[in-house]
C-alpha cells in the first residue's frame, strides 16, 4: 500500500533581516495510512516548520512532500491542522463554528449538516451547539476544535501541541478522548507534542528530532503485546515504561549534545 | 409577581449578595441624583447671577434668555431648519467617512506594500489641524454645502483609516492561519475573521466620528454657510445676540449627545459575544 505521506530529504531556511534560520536539514521519513505518528525534539529545532509545510502553510523549498505518492501541490487529499490553541471564532456559536470549514469549501449542504449533528452527538458536544465558545471549558473547546477539523475530512490530520494549554488533569483526559476518536475515525495522524509519556500512550511510532536545524534523529516503534485503542490503558501497560526510559535516553542524549 | 419568579429559575441569591446589590443600586442612584443635582445649581446660578447683574446678561446671556430666544428664533429665524442643516450635514459627512474609511482600510490590509508607502502621509495627514484646510477648501470648492461636507471628511478620515487599519492589522495571526488550513484565502479570511473581530473597535472608531464629524461640520459652517448651527453662532457674535450663540452652542451639546447615544445604542445591540 501507498503510504500516506513520505517526506524526503526536506531542508527549510528562515529567512529574516537578522539573518537566516536554519530549521529543517535533510529530514525523511514516511507516515503509513492510519498510523498516529509523534514528533519530539527540543523546543524551537523546527516541529511546527515541518508541520506547517505539510499543511501547505509555507512553500517547500528543497527536498520533497509526497502525499500518497502526489506531489503536495497536486494532491487532492485534505489535511487537517490542529493548532496549540482552540482558536474558535468568539463571535459564532459552536454550531457555526465547527462548519467554518465547510462554509470556507462552500459544501454547507444538508449531509454535511448531519455530520456536524452526528459528530456533535457522539462527542458530547451537542447540547452546546448554540453556545459560545466562552461557554464552554477548556476541554470542550479542544474538542470542539477537533470536530472543527474533523469536518473537513481530512485524509491526514496534523496535531501541533494541541493539549499543551489545558491543565494536567484535563490534558490527560481530552488526550484520551481525542486521540481515541482519531483512532476511532482510523485517521493518520502527526502529532508534536513535549509530553514523553503521552507520545508514547497514542502513538504507533515516535520520531525523536535533532535540535536545530532538525533531523530525525531516531525512530522508536511503540507495540504493546496486546493492542489498545485507548491512551489510558496504555499508560498502565508494563512495556509502558520500557518505553519511556528508551525514549528518555534519546531526548536526553540529544539535549546532552546540545549543552 | 408569582409568574416571574417561576420563569427565572436561577438559584436563590444570598443575604450578603442581596445587601451588596442594594448599595451598589443606591450608590448608582446617589451618583445620578448629584449629576442632575449639579446642572440644576449650575443652571440656577447661571440665572441668578444674571438677574442680579452679577455678570453682565447682554454678554454671558443667561438660561431665561437663552429659552426666550429659542422660541423667537423657532418662529422668526427658522431655528428648526438651521438645526436639520447641521445634523443633514453630519449624518451625510459621517456616513461618508465611515463607508470610505472603512473600504480604505480594508484596501490597505490587502496591499500591506501600498500601506507602508501611504502610511507617513496618513499620519501627517492626520496631525494636520484640519481646520487649517477649511479656507483652501472653499477657494477650491466655492461657498456651499459640498464645501462644508468636505471639511468635515478631512477632519475625520484620517484617524479614522489609522485605527481600523491598525484593528485590521492587530488580529491574532493564528486565526488567518486556521482559515488558511481549512482551505480559505485571503478573502475568507477578511470576511470569516477579520472583519466581525473588528466590529467592536469599528463601532468605537464610528463614536469618535461621529463627534469630529460635527467639529468638522460646526468649522465649515464657521466659514462657508448661509444655514446651520456653525453660522447662527458667527452670525449672533457679529450681530452681538449672545444668546443666538449660547442657545446654538446648547443645541450643539443636546445634538451631539443624541448622535453618540445613538450610536451606543446601536453598539449595546452587537455586544455580547465579542
Ligand atoms: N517566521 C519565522 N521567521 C524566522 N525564523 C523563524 C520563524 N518561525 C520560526 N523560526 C525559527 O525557526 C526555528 C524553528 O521554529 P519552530 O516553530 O518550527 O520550532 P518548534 O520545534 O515548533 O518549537 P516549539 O517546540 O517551541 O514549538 C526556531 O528557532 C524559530 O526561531
Ligand atoms: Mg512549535
Amino acid at each position: 500500500m501507498d503510504n500516506a505521506l513520505s517526506i524526503n530529504h526536506l531542508s527549510y531556511t528562515y529567512h529574516s533581516i537578522n539573518g537566516e534560520t536554519n530549521a529543517l536539514e535533510d529530514v525523511s521519513f514516511f507516515v503509513k495510512q492510519g498510523e498516529f505518528i509523534s514528533l519530539v525534539g527540543p523546543s524551537g529545532c523546527g516541529k511546527s516548520t515541518l508541520l506547517n509545510m505539510i499543511a501547505g502553510l509555507l512553500p517547500v523549498q528543497q527536498g520533497e512532500i509526497l502525499i500518497q505518492e502526489q506531489p503536495l501541490r497536486k494532491s487532492q487529499k485534505t489535511i487537517g491542522y490542529m493548532l496549540q490553541k482552540d482558536h474558535l471564532l468568539g463571535f459564532r456559536t459552536i454550531y457555526k463554528n465547527i462548519l467554518l470549514g465547510p462554509e470556507i469549501q462552500k459544501k454547507c449542504n444538508t449531509q454535511v449538516k448531519e455530520k456536524a449533528d452526528a459528530l456533535l452527538k457522539k462527542y458530547g458536544l451537542y447540547q452546546f451547539k448554540d453556545s459560545y465558545p466562552k461557554e464552554l471549558s477548556g476541554g470542550m473547546r479542544q474538542r470542539a476544535a477537533l470536530i472543527r477539523t474533523l469536518m473537513i475530512a481530512p485524509d491526514i490530520l496534523l496535531l501541533d501541541e494541541p493539549f499543551s494549554a489545558l491543565d494536567y488533569q484535563t490534558r490527560l483526559n481530552v488526550s484520551d478522548d481525542i486521540c481515541k476518536i482519531i483512532k476511532e475515525e482510523k485517521i493518520t495522524a502527526i502529532l508534536v507534542t513535549h509530553d514523553l509519556s503521552e507520545a508514547i500512550s497514542v502513538s504507533d511510532r515516535i520520531l525523536v528530532l535533532s535540535k536545530r536545524p532538525a533531523t530525525i534523529k531516531a525512530t522508536l516503534p511503540i507495540t504493546f503485546s496486546i493492542p489498545t485503542n485507548s491512551p489510558r490503558e496504555a499508560r498502565t501497560r508494563e512495556e509502558f515504561k520500557d518505553y519511556f526510559h528508551l525514549l528518555w535516553k534519546e531526548v536526553e542524549d540529544e539535549n546532552e549534545n546540545t549543552n | 409577581m408569582k409568574t416571574q419568579i417561576s420563569k427565572t429559575s436561577s438559584p436563590p441569591i444570598s443575604m450578603q449578595q442581596q445587601i451588596f446589590l442594594k448599595k451598589q443600586r443606591k450608590k448608582h442612584h446617589q451618583i445620578r441624583f448629584l449629576q442632575i443635582g449639579l446642572l440644576f445649581f449650575l443652571i440656577l446660578g447661571w440665572e441668578i447671577a444674571a438677574d442680579t447683574d452679577a455678570i453682565q446678561a447682554f454678554i454671558f446671556s443667561s438660561p431665561s434668555r437663552i429659552i426666550n430666544c429659542f422660541f423667537v428664533m423657532l418662529k422668526e429665524y427658522a431655528l428648526l431648519h438651521h438645526m436639520w442643516i447641521t445634523v443633514l450635514e453630519t449624518l451625510l459627512s459621517f456616513l461618508l467617512v465611515s463607508l470610505i474609511s472603512i473600504f480604505l482600510a480594508i484596501i490597505l490590509w490587502w496591499f500591506p506594500t501600498c500601506s507602508k508607502v501611504l502610511e507617513p502621509y496618513f499620519v501627517v495627514l492626520n496631525s494636520l489641524p484640519k481646520s487649517a484646510l477649511a479656507p483652501i477648501l472653499i477657494v477650491w470648492l466655492g461657498n456651499n454645502m459640498k464645501t462644508i461636507i468636505i471639511a468635515a471628511i478631512s477632519v475625520a478620515i484620517f484617524g479614522s483609516i489609522l485605527s481600523t487599519l491598525s484593528a485590521f492589522v492587530s488580529v491574532e495571526g493564528e486565526k488567518l492561519k486556521l482559515i488558511k488550513t481549512l482551505g480559505g484565502n485571503k478573502w475568507d479570511c477578511l470576511r470569516l475573521v477579520v472583519i466581525p473581530s473588528c466590529i467592536p473597535a469599528i463601532l468605537n472608531i464610528l463614536k469618535v466620528n461621529i463627534g469630529l464629524c460635527l467639529v468638522g461640520v460646526v468649522i465649515g459652517e464657521f466659514l462657508a454657510a448661509k444655514s446651520g448651527l456653525g453660522y447662527l453662532i458667527i452670525y449672533g457674535s457679529q450681530v452681538f445676540k449672545l444668546d443666538f450663540v449660547m442657545l446654538s452652542i446648547f443645541l450643539l451639546c443636546l445634538l451631539a449627545m443624541i448622535l453618540y447615544f445613538s450610536l451606543q445604542g446601536v453598539e449595546k445591540h452587537f455586544k455580547g459575544h465579542f
